[in-house]
């Protein structure tokens, strides 16, 4: 009986900690598909600020709708601890998110506040979405900078 | 064989050295820039084409802090390590008893105001290059920027490279050519030319260098290991660099490479520099840089 039970512990535990492995891996999956998506939006944004896609407004104004979004994602659900580039495969995210959640909060409200900027400016004129685009890109920066390991 | 090499080499420069001892130091004079008055407007657009925060600013200062040049940050090389001194105004800390002589000198000979040489970590082999009247516009800039009491931290630089003297060799062996592309090249790009190859200080990251630390100009811009550790610093001449002239722009403006990823590594900070000249300049280098020799 006594040894039934401490079996069935450690099966709950070990199911436990897999589950745990394969839940950070969802995790890594996600935020980085955020991050794709933001680039995916850029792209037309940016084409547009570049001269090498015509201008439009409305679907200037949609896609920084868009990514203004996708700044709002509820963010603990993708940065789970143990899921840095120490602990876990396939991840380039710095253990120093977790010990600066401060400073990695800040980064991430600077990324909205840059975010909110575009959607303001994006459907208005070719040169104020160009003027919106360095601002958005300092944000992204600022934070690989700090939290995010170099490509290897 | 390598460390007979080496040895060699290093006789090469003591050779070079005591030619140096021979040779007056360089030094540019007070009459040299005396019809020259410093903008310090103009000044604040060399000091971002310059860089020069990105190594005296304190460790991971941001905004206005940038702005006060205190010095700190560390340099690791094949040499040891460098710090980067205090440049505020601080007269005992800092450069504030200086003249613009001085600056000149530093930045166009790598000569301290007390004749002894600077190590190439400061980028003189590249700023050399800049005009006089942008070192002199870019002293009165630095005049209105506020002071820092922080002392200087000590090099630490191992035998034989701590022996400045012998620095006069280094130069004498590798202060590179007045111009690194020499063909005729249209306004735009011979303006990107001076960017690149003088202020911007672009070679002195993405060159590989030789055993002793001299640029190779025959790989000009063709990509080097990155000395502060992990990974490679990217060949950007036409051998390798791909991306058009608007994409060079707009990565030199906001940080953005063509696919949406974000510029890294000490490329963020030089991104955070260039986007502060006007867009004519990033226009110019981007225009160089499909110029320059293709390097496989
Ligand atoms: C708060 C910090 C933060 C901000 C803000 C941020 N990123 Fe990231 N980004 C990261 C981290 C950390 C990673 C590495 C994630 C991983 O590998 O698990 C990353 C990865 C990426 C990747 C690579 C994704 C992959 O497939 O591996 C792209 C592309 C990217 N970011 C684009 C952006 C763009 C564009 C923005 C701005 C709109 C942005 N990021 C803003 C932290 C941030
Ligand atoms: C790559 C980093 C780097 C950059 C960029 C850089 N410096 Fe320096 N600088 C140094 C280092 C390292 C030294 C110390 C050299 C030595 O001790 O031999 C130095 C020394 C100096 C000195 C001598 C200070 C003294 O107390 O004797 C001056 C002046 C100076 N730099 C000005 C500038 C200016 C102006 C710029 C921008 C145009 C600039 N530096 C850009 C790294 C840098
Ligand atoms: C302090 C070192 C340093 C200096 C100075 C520097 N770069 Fe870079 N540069 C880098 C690094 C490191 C990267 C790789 C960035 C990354 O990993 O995202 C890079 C990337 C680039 C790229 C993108 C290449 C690619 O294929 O991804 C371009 C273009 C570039 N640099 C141009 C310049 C120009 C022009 C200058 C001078 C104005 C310059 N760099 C000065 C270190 C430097």
């Amino acid at each position: 009986m006594k040894a039934i039970t401490k079996f069935t512990l450690a099966l709950t535990l070990a199911a436990g900690v897999g589950s745990a492995a394969y839940a950070n891996e969802a995790a890594i999956k996600a935020r980085q598909g955020q991050m794709e998506l933001y680039a995916h939006y850029l792209g037309l944004l940016g084409g547009m600020a570049k001269g090498a896609v015509p201008y439009d407004a409305d679907k200037a104004g949609a896609a920084a709708a868009s990514l203004a979004s996708l700044t709002k994602l509820d963010s603990s659900r993708l940065w789970p601890e143990g899921s840095d580039d120490m602990s876990a495969e396939g991840t380039r995210a710095l253990p120093a998110i977790w010990d600066n959640p401060d400073d990695v909060m800040k980064k991430a409200m600077a990324l909205g506040e840059a975010a909110a900027g575009m959607e303001m400016a994006a459907g208005q004129s070719l040169e104020s979405l160009q003027g919106a685009m360095g601002p958005l890109g300092g944000a992204c920066g600022a934070c690989h900078k700090a939290y995010r390991a170099p490509d290897s | 064989m390598y460390r007979a090499a080496r040895y060699f080499v290093f006789l090469i420069i003591l050779a070079g050295a005591v030619f140096w001892w021979i040779t007056a130091p360089k030094r540019v004079s007070e009459t040299d820039i005396a019809g020259l008055t410093g903008d310090a407007v103009r000044g604040e657009t060399v000091f971002w084409a310059g860089g020069c925060a990105a190594c005296h600013s304190a460790p991971g200062a941001e905004g206005d802090a940038r702005l006060v040049l205190s010095g700190g940050r560390g340099f690791a090389s094949d040499f040891g390590t460098f710090h980067a001194p205090n440049i505020s105004p601080d007269p005992t800390h800092g450069i504030g008893g200086w003249q613009a002589v001085d600056l000149v000198n530093a930045m166009r000979h790598g000569t301290a105001p007390d004749g002894s040489h600077y190590y190439p970590a400061f980028p003189y082999t590249s700023y050399a290059r800049a005009d006089l009247q942008d070192m002199v516009d870019l002293w009165a800039f630095l005049q209105t920027l506020p002071a820092s009491d922080l002392p200087d931290t000590a090099h630490e630089v191992g035998f034989p490279f701590s022996i400045r003297r012998l620095l006069g060799g280094w130069k004498f062996l590798f202060s590179g050519p007045d111009q690194v592309v020499t063909a005729d090249l249209p306004p735009e790009a011979a303006r990107g030319r001076a960017l690149v190859e003088g202020l911007g200080h672009c070679g002195e990251c993405h060159s590989p260098r030789n055993a002793l630390g001299g640029i190779d100009y025959a790989r000009w811009l063709g990509g080097a290991p990155n000395p502060a550790g992990r990974g490679t610093i990217p060949n950007i001449t036409p051998g390798k660099l791909t991306w058009s002239e608007p994409d060079l722009v707009e990565y030199f403006t906001s940080g953005f490479t063509p696919d949406y990823d974000s510029a890294g590594g000490e490329m963020a900070e030089v991104v955070q520099n260039l986007a502060k000249l006007p867009v004519e300049d990033r226009r110019a280098i981007a225009a160089y840089l499909k110029a320059v020799p293709a390097v496989e």
